[in-house]
Parts: structure tokens; sequence; C-alpha cells
């Protein structure tokens, strides 16, 4: 309990209960060492170039590239994407949208292991580490935003209207969830050093299972379409989509699912990170 | 996965115990364990009362699922319980420099985490008056792809300093950290020799102004210069701070720079007092004469 009574401060440690540390005192911290983790992720950012002009460029061109392949590979496997322009439009955009939800779990995932001495020598909360690394990741995602923009303006066919806004609330569900995942992958990399090199593996797989080369209509007729539901990019990513793309307001059924998604995967991701991270300073080294 | 060791006691927290005594004033709340906060004191520096801190770490440096699910097949545990720290309890008063012997694992750099808020108790609260900052021997450099001065404005950051304070105090701990020297703080961590990164260590924890100053072996690497800065720095901040903990291998220092001492071993307290007596006791403990070399011990 910190309690400021002039000069010095008084500060007392005890023991958690059920392993959680005081939570009213853990995120008023939080809150008020948030600069920290933009800090922590800007420096990362500028130690990997990404704040320069082809560091920028590269977060681009690597996406489109990516999309280019995956366009390549449906075309030579069907010959859906050939009279469909908007097919491509919606590749790129669940593709973009898909790589930040999976960065974020990949800079995450690496994020508290490599942070070593500051945390074995700095009282702080932990969880400033992995919302660091969702900043970062964030910051990648924004230049393919701008591509999509770019990619709404040519496709032929879009109709804009003022309910493509709600794509955003998705974004954000994808950003909560997003945030979980790292908190959550954060821990896993601490007691399982090879977390991060499975973790291309489990995004590789979720990314076909997805509706990223496939679009939602596509299996509205399979027998595996109700099961699609319990994937938490289905409705994600679909509302996101549609919402974007197609300009309509998604049913009821969307914002239920993905927001209970992205609210669940953050409160459980981070009570997880929170709950363990009284021994990270004692099992980094 | 292992289970965390505090969670298998369940001890009051700051909720519960309001719940339970709502009325009365907030700092003399007694807690279910029979231990009463006192933030109104002002006579302590530090108080540790029925200190326990245990945790849980592996054997390996790093710890793999795949070996987890070999281990799984062979039917062996690579995990270790560690009692750093068994039911130590001890005051210290305001003005006082306090040194820290033991031997290597007797819990010396454990209590400095669990003083400095690093590592919660298990049982037991620890109460300091004042901001306490370690200085610990390993540096405060973490990414060594950044420079020197962004790791000092991370660590700042990351003790709470707001942007501005860390961007004044960057400029300083930089220049004192090089006085001396070649320039080298905005250079990346990773071309540091290891006495660069001390100086680094060192400058920060002097500059972070804390009231509770804990030093652990800080001083014995760098050179002939660094030193005799240092330990002059030293000095002027235990005029001003509250408390000093120092954490040493070297009794010469301990004789010299502290009032009181305390003596750890395997996680206890073996003994506390004068820091002569202390010593000469702990050098008995240890099998060595007075007379021997008291400086590396």
């Amino acid at each position: 309990m910190t309690t400021r009574q002039g000069s010095p401060v008084y500060h007392h440690f005890g023991p958690h209960h059920n392993g959680l540390p005081p939570l009213r005192k853990y995120f008023t911290e939080l809150w008020q060492r948030r600069e920290f983790a933009f800090e922590l992720s800007r420096s990362n950012m500028r130690s990997s170039d990404s704040d320069t002009f082809f560091g920028q460029l590269w977060l681009v061109l690597n996406p489109i590239l990516m999309a280019g392949v995956y366009f390549l590979l449906v075309n030579i496997l069907t010959n859906r994407g050939r009279n469909d322009p908007q097919y491509f439009l919606h590749l790129t955009t669940n593709l973009f949208v898909f790589t930040f939800i999976t960065t974020c779990a990949n800079l995450g995932a690496t994020s508290v292991t490599t942070a070593g001495k500051l945390i074995l020598n700095t009282a702080f909360p932990r969880l400033l580490i992995p919302l660091g690394a969702v900043h970062t990741a964030f910051f990648r995602f924004l230049p393919t935003l701008i591509v999509t923009v770019i990619l709404l303006i040519v496709t032929p066919g879009i109709g804009w209207s003022v309910s493509m806004l709600v794509a955003v609330v998705f974004l954000l569900f994808m950003l909560a969830f997003g945030a979980g995942l790292a908190a959550f992958f954060a821990t896993a990399q601490v007691y399982f050093r090879d977390t991060n090199n499975f973790l291309p593996f489990l995004t590789r797989i979720w990314m076909y299972l997805s509706p990223v080369l496939w679009t939602v209509q596509d299996v509205s007729d399979h027998a595996l379409s109700e099961w699609a539901v319990l994937n938490p990019a289905y409705a994600m990513l679909g509302g996101y989509s549609e919402a974007l793309l197609e300009g309509r307001i998604p049913e009821p059924t969307l914002w239920w699912v993905a927001g209970a998604w992205s609210i669940g995967t953050l409160l459980i991701g981070s009570l997880f990170f929170m709950s363990r991270e009284r021994e990270f300073a004692v099992r980094i080294f | 996965m292992s289970s965390l060791s505090a969670s298998s006691e369940p001890q009051p927290t700051e909720h519960q115990s309001t719940e339970h005594q709502p009325t009365e004033r907030r700092p003399a709340r007694r807690r279910r364990d029979g231990f009463v906060p006192e933030p109104d004191r002002t006579d302590l520096a530090v108080r540790v009362t029925n200190l326990s801190v245990t945790y849980k770490t592996t054997f390996e440096k790093r710890p793999t699922l795949k070996q987890a699910v070999i281990r799984l097949g062979r039917g062996t545990r690579s995990v270790r319980r560690v009692e750093a720290i068994k039911n130590l309890s001890f005051e210290v008063r305001k003005g006082t420099t306090l040194g820290v012997i033991g031997a290597n694992g007797a819990g010396k750099s454990t209590l400095l985490r669990t003083l400095a808020g690093i590592l919660p108790p298990t049982e037991g609260h620890v109460e300091t008056w004042g901001h306490a900052s370690t200085m610990l021997a390993l540096g405060v450099g973490f990414n060594n792809a950044l420079t020197g001065r962004e790791n000092i404005v991370l660590g700042g950051l990351a003790s709470g300093l707001s942007k501005h304070e860390v961007q004044e105090r960057a400029d300083e701990i930089g220049r004192w950290a090089e006085e001396g020297s070649n320039s080298f703080i905005d250079r990346p961590m990773r071309t540091y020799s290891s006495g660069q990164a001390v100086r680094v260590g060192f400058s920060v924890g002097i500059h972070m102004q804390p009231d509770i100053l804990m030093v652990d072996e800080a001083l014995s690497t760098g050179d002939a210069g660094f030193r005799t800065r240092a330990a002059k720095a030293l000095e002027e901040l235990r005029q001003q701070s509250q408390a000093m903990f120092f954490v040493s291998h070297g009794m010469d220092s301990v004789r010299e720079l502290c009032d009181d001492c305390i003596w750890l071993h395997q996680g206890e307290l073996m003994m506390r007092g004068e820091p002569d007596e202390v010593i000469s006791e702990y050098m008995q403990f240890c099998g060595l004469d007075e007379g021997s070399n008291s400086e590396e011990m």
C-alpha cells in the first residue's frame, strides 16, 4: 500500500492473495508508468530500424508480397480470383489484420524473456512489457491500414458508407484480443522457451481455419460452418471485413461472439500473466 | 507447470481487511495474520516482520516444452523449491548504514529484491518508509541493442519517474558515468566493457535519489579513479538518504562504511550487531582467523 505522507513515501509489501497482486494498486501503477511501455516499444522499433523510411516501406511491402503469394496460390489451386477483383481486397484486408493479431502474439511471447535485467532490478507492473509489444504490433500494422484504404479506393464496386466506421470497433476487439494473447504467450515463454518456435505453426493452421483465404459465404453450406463460429478470428475478421468492405453493420451474433472472445482473452491472458509475474524475477537469468 | 508458492497460503489482502474492519483509521488496520502496518512511524526506515521468501525455479538454463515432454516420459522433474529467506525479522532505524554479510546463496540479494518490491514476500511483511532503489552488480542495461542512454531512460521510466524527470537526469547520469573516460553513453550497450556497464549502473543508482539505497557489491569493479569517485558519491548519498544497505564480501569495506551489520546464513539471521563483532563471528564460522586477508571473503 503506497500512501504519500509528506515525504518519505511509505511502502508495504505483503504476501499476495491467490497469487495476484493487490489489483487497484497494480493498475494505478500500470497507468502511471504507461510511458514506459510506449518508450520500450519506440526504442525497440528504433533498434530494429522500423522507424526509418525503408523500414516502414518493408512493413508495407512484406504483407503485400505475402498477399500476392497467397493470391497466386489460390489462383493456381482454384480459379476464384480471376474475375473477382474484390477477392484480392478481401484477402489483403483480412491478411493484414490477421497478421496484426499474430504479431501481437509473436512479439508478446519474447517480450518478457528479453527484458532480463530490467525485471531483475526494477519493481514495476510487468504487464507493461507485453503491452509495449502490442504497441509495436499496432505501429507495424498502421502502414498496412493505409494500403487497405488505397485498395478500397482503387477497387471497383466499393460503395462508401458511414457504417464502415463499425470496423473500428472490431479493430478494438482485435487489439484487446491481441493484448490478451501477448500476455498469455509472454508467460508461457518464461516457462517454455521454445514457445515462440511453436507459434508459427499454430498461427499458420489458425489462418487456414480463419476467413482469410476463404470468405464467410464460401463455407455457408459446408458441414463444418457451424464449427467455424467457435474460431475467435471468424467473428472478429468476419465483422471487420463485412463492415469495411461491404459497408454493412454485422449481425448481433458477430458482435457478441467477437466481444466475448476479446474481453475473455484479455482477462484470462492478463490474469494468468499477473498470477505468474512474481516468479519472473527468479525464472529469468 | 509449477503452482505459485504464494497461492498455497491464503493471506488477507488490502480489500479483505477493509471489509473486516471498515471504520478504523487506515494506517492502524490490523491484518488477519496479526500484522499491523504503521505508516506513521518516523523513527524507522525499514521493518521486516516474519519474512519468508520461497520460490520455485528450474535446473535448466533454458527450459523448453520439448525437455518437459521428455522428462514427463522419464517421470523426473527439474523444478526445485528454494527457501531463500526463512522467517526473518529486523528493524532498521533512520540514518543507519547496514552491512549485510554471508556466504554465497545466503539470501542477501533476495533480501534486497524483496525490500525493493521486486520479489513479493511469500509470508510476512516488509515496510519501507521511503522509496528503495537497488544498485545491483548486474547493472541496468537490459537490451544490448539499445544505447546506454536509451537503457537509462527506460530504467527511469520503469521505476516511476516522469518523462520530463527522466530526460533531465539522463544527461546527468551519462556525464557522471563517462567522467574520466571516453564517451560511450550513446553507443549500443553490447559494445560496452564490463567496467563501462558498471559505471552506468552505478551512476543510475546514485542519480535516482532513493530514500533507501541498496548497494550490492557495486564497488568491486571499475578502475581506481572510478572507485574513488564512487566511494565519494556513496558517502554523500549516505548523508542524504534515510538508510543504506551495503551487501559485500569485502569485510574491510563493511567495517569502514557500516555502523550496523546482519549476518545471513541459508536464509536465516545468524547475528546482528556491531560490524566488528559480527564480522569476527562470521570469520570464525567460516574457519578463518581474524588475521587472515579479510578483504575478499
